[in-house]
């Protein structure tokens, strides 16, 4: 590992920090019994194994997210749909799941592929736009948010509907379709095993194929990968597309490992969610699973503290906001960075006129 | 000796990527002289003189300005203290007139509003003033190289400017042009005003400064008056040996025509003509020098032939295949490489490693992957060999481009274009910005994939390169091909100056001669 990636973590570490401190403070201000409110927020989550185990869970949709546009954002494609594709393909596992009957194993299989194959033609939408009339891949995957979600509301609401349940919830999903727990009296599925096989498939897609190296040379400098002869087109569309699939594998996961039926009526906010786990892993596979595990972290332990003390859960998005404005403040600390690379610099030189004096004599 | 005027000590400056640029550095400059500041492209030159005009922040060090320390922690501070800059690229805003950019940020006013006859009578007035003659009324973007140099050392005189810093300013000039600018300079200096001129053009050093500080590796290794030294003492100081300014050239052997350029027209997004009824043709075995100011339709010339601009007439022919049609992948599939006029632009993604970067024109091809994966040992054993053949310092194969020196950058550009065995390279200023030593290197790697049967199509800036290094030659003047010599060697730069500058055309015939079948 080089020195400016240890900087860069050493950075994210003291931008975690810093943040921290300022939430305490806040703690401090707002709380009657801040120090039960604290080690509620920092060790609550370890407290007891259900707990640990929540923290688990909500890791393996971020993760997923994470993954989808930490591919997106390496092409230098800001495609913020992730959000309605992880919905679609919630939605897409939830047909297969209740339509459909097929043999255990065969079922949640066939659901997920469905699920990534719809998310990934979803963003298709914004990245064809892109290289067909130059649409900004942002603004117009924003607005596609809003037609998944609603398209997705419309295909629950008016066919799947339980009219015999409370509320607005779909038919229960086949067992069948179900992943099962991985754990006994948690709620930890087996979608963690996809999760990391999807970790790992992402890393070598990225660092070690011919498709992946094109994405990092066209996120990296596009006019350079033009000029190579990169087809930074279909570099464009196909990192949208697979950013795509992936945000549809972890609805659809999400949906049959925690779920027995479909229950949003909002979106769930994992696709926002994965945009901070990308900026704070900076776009690195291998660093999704830890930036997803300390968000959860820290959304597990603000939820622990709201319900056991005055604190309300709130303050952990006041904490979430500085961390990724701390984080993604590019030249914060570079001043310090800066001047321990000019110190060392300054002692070399006195070295080398030490020994060049020593030479004429 | 004269009054001294300003003095830095000590100065040190190291960049944020760790690279050093100034060690301890000591520059110091008299009243009224012209003081070269020479050195290798690298050796810190430009990183001193934007300390001294507050764009960059000493490590360490100090800068007297007669006898008294001051700090420069911005350009408006270096301004109020007498010191102007013109930059290599011009600052001037192309769609207003030379009165509106003299006096940009300083305007006179009368009551609150601009006052546009003030300020062209202010123009005039400097212009007088200095010999700098300059029409205050005309559009700066119509105006040649050499009216723009003028009007931005008006811009810095406008402000008070008492030390002038020009950053290679015959650069971007012709011979001719050359001579005006230190004619003017001269006026200057006898005026009372200090000139400090960065430059790595040796004779031009020699003719026209009084004393010469010379720079190599971040370090002054001597300040002389000039007339003390010869061209010869100051090249060794500033490269630390000998250097051979003659290229060893075999006599060519030709081979059939690769390269068929036919009544090529291009017009601009903005309408603009840039390229008139342009035919040429590279031999295999032959380097075809472009020469000409830039902006004469050069860029768009080079950009067409390698893919990156469509929508042109005419047809384009690469080893018999048009490729008016072909994508830049098929077109590099040809045997086409290209050294881009800007590598940090088009030739280098900074923050890949050099690796990634040796591999971005064959990174797809079978013998790089196993079936999905790439082969990973086989990427870092050609980037190693080449690393090795080219002599790029590095610490390792897998260190990022952005920490190299701007030779080393060219030379992974080269390394990469040259090793896919080339049937026709297009060389764009293949040695800008870069020190001596990769210069040498890089030219004679250029000769040797001529001699090996390449076509070549060399542009170049620089006039001295353009003679040396090419076989052959011609001038683009405003997007059209002027001259024509088949033998470099029966041209001097000053009869090249005048077709560069549109005062001469060869007949339709005589440029007729560049074209074979």
């Amino acid at each position: 590992m080089n020195k400016d990636n240890i900087f860069e973590i050493f950075r994210t570490l003291m931008a975690i920090v810093i943040s921290l401190i300022l939430a305490f403070i806040i703690i401090f201000f707002i709380s009657k019994q801040p120090y039960v409110a604290l080690s509620k927020f920092l060790l609550g989550p370890l407290s007891k194994t259900r707990y640990f185990s929540n923290v688990l869970e909500m890791a393996i949709p971020l993760t997923f997210t994470g993954l989808a546009i930490c591919i997106m954002f390496k092409a230098n494609q800001f495609n913020l749909g992730a959000e309605g594709a992880f919905f679609m393909g919630a939605v897409t596992a939830t047909i297969i799941g209740i339509k459909f009957s097929l043999p255990g194993l065969i079922h949640p299989i066939l659901a997920i592929v469905c699920g990534g194959i719809i998310g990934g033609i979803f963003l298709f939408i914004p990245a064809f736009l892109k290289v067909k009339w130059n649409a900004n891949e942002l603004v117009s995957s924003l607005m596609l948010n809003y037609v998944m979600f609603y398209l997705g509301i419309y295909i629950v609401n008016y066919y799947l509907r339980d009219s015999n349940a409370g509320a607005m919830v779909s038919y229960k999903l086949k067992t069948t379709a179900l992943l099962p727990n991985l754990i006994p009296k948690t709620r930890l599925h087996y979608g963690i095993l996809i999760a990391i096989l999807m970790i790992i498939i992402t890393y070598f897609f990225l660092f070690r194929t011919k498709w992946g190296y094109a994405i990092r040379m066209v996120g990296f400098n596009s006019k350079f990968a033009i000029y190579s002869g990169i087809n930074n087109k279909s570099v464009i569309l196909y990192s949208q597309i697979i950013g795509g699939i992936i945000a549809g594998i972890g609805g659809a996961t999400e949906l049959l490992g925690m779920y027995s039926r479909f229950q949003w009526q909002n979106l769930p906010g994992y696709g926002w969610d994965g945009v901070i786990v990308a900026i704070l892993s900076r776009n690195n596979p291998v660093l999704v699973p830890i930036a997803a595990f300390f968000l959860s972290y820290l959304r597990i332990g603000a939820d622990l503290m709201a319900r056991i003390t005055d604190v309300p859960s709130e303050v952990v998005s006041v904490i979430q906001a500085l961390v990724i404005m701390l984080v993604a403040a590019e030249s914060f600390l570079a001043k310090w960075k800066h001047r321990v690379i000019a110190k060392k610099a300054i002692e070399e030189i006195k070295a080398e006129e030490v020994n060049m004096n020593e030479q004429y004599i | 000796m004269k009054n001294e005027i300003l003095r830095m000590e000590n100065i040190t400056k190291i960049y944020s990527n760790g690279i050093t640029a100034n060690k301890g550095v000591y520059f110091s400059i008299c009243e009224s002289e012209i003081h070269a500041l020479v050195g290798e492209n690298g050796a810190g030159k430009s990183t001193l003189m934007k300390i001294l005009f507050g764009l960059e922040q000493p490590d360490d060090g100090e800068i007297y300005l007669n006898n008294s320390r001051i700090s420069i922690t911005s350009p408006s501070l270096a301004i109020k203290n007498g010191i102007g800059m013109v930059h290599q690229h011009f600052m001037l805003v192309p769609s207003l007139t030379v009165a509106e950019n003299v006096v940009l940020g300083l305007e006179p006013r009368n009551k609150g509003f601009f006052d546009y006859k003030k300020a062209v009578a202010i123009t005039e007035e400097l212009a007088q003033k200095y010999n700098l003659f300059v029409d205050p009324n005309s559009i700066v973007e119509d105006l040649p190289v050499g009216m723009k140099q003028k009007i931005e050392i008006l811009k810095a005189l406008y402000r008070g400017a008492k030390i002038l810093i020009l950053d290679e300013p015959t650069a971007v000039l012709t011979p001719q042009e050359t001579v005006e600018l230190f004619n003017q300079l001269m006026h200057l200096k006898n005026s009372g005003h200090t000139i400090i001129f960065i430059s790595h053009k040796l004779n031009e050093v020699k003719q026209i400064s009084d004393r010469v500080t010379i720079m190599r590796n971040g370090r002054n290794v001597g300040v002389f008056n000039t007339s003390d030294v010869s061209e010869n003492d100051i090249s060794r100081l500033m490269v630390g040996r000998d250097v051979v300014f003659k290229l060893d050239k075999n006599i060519k052997k030709l081979g059939k025509t690769i390269l068929n350029v036919k009544n090529l027209n291009y017009t601009s997004e903005t309408g603009k003509k840039v390229l008139k009824n342009i035919s040429f043709s590279v031999r295999g075995g032959e380097i075809l020098g472009i020469a000409g100011v830039e902006g004469n339709g050069q860029r768009e010339l080079v950009e067409i032939i390698t893919g990156l601009r469509n929508y042109y007439e005419g047809e384009i022919v690469i080893d018999n295949i048009r490729i008016n049609n072909l994508s830049i992948k098929e077109i590099r599939e040809l045997g086409t490489s290209h050294i881009p006029e800007d590598r940090m632009v088009y030739g280098v993604a900074a923050q890949g490693t050099i690796e990634e970067n040796i591999i971005s024109d064959r990174f797809y091809k079978k013998e790089l992957n196993h079936r999905i994966l790439m082969n990973i040992k086989k990427v870092s054993d050609i980037s190693k060999d080449l690393i090795k053949e080219y002599k790029i310092k590095c610490s390792s194969s897998k260190q990022k481009v952005s920490m190299l020196s701007g030779g080393n950058i060219q030379k992974v550009v080269v390394a990469r274009e040259f090793s896919s065995n080339p049937k026709l390279l297009i060389a764009d200023q293949p040695t800008r910005g870069i020190d001596i030593g990769a210069t040498e290197f890089i030219h004679k790697k250029i000769i040797q994939l001529r001699d090996s049967g390449t076509a070549i199509l060399l542009v170049s800036a620089d006039l001295n390169e353009i003679l040396e290094v090419s076989d052959s030659l011609i001038v683009m003047y405003g997007g059209e091909i002027v001259a024509y010599f088949d033998d470099t060697a029966n041209v001097t730069e000053e009869e090249l100056g005048m077709y560069m500058l549109g005062l001469k055309r060869q007949s339709h015939d005589e440029i007729g001669r560049v074209i074979y079948e």
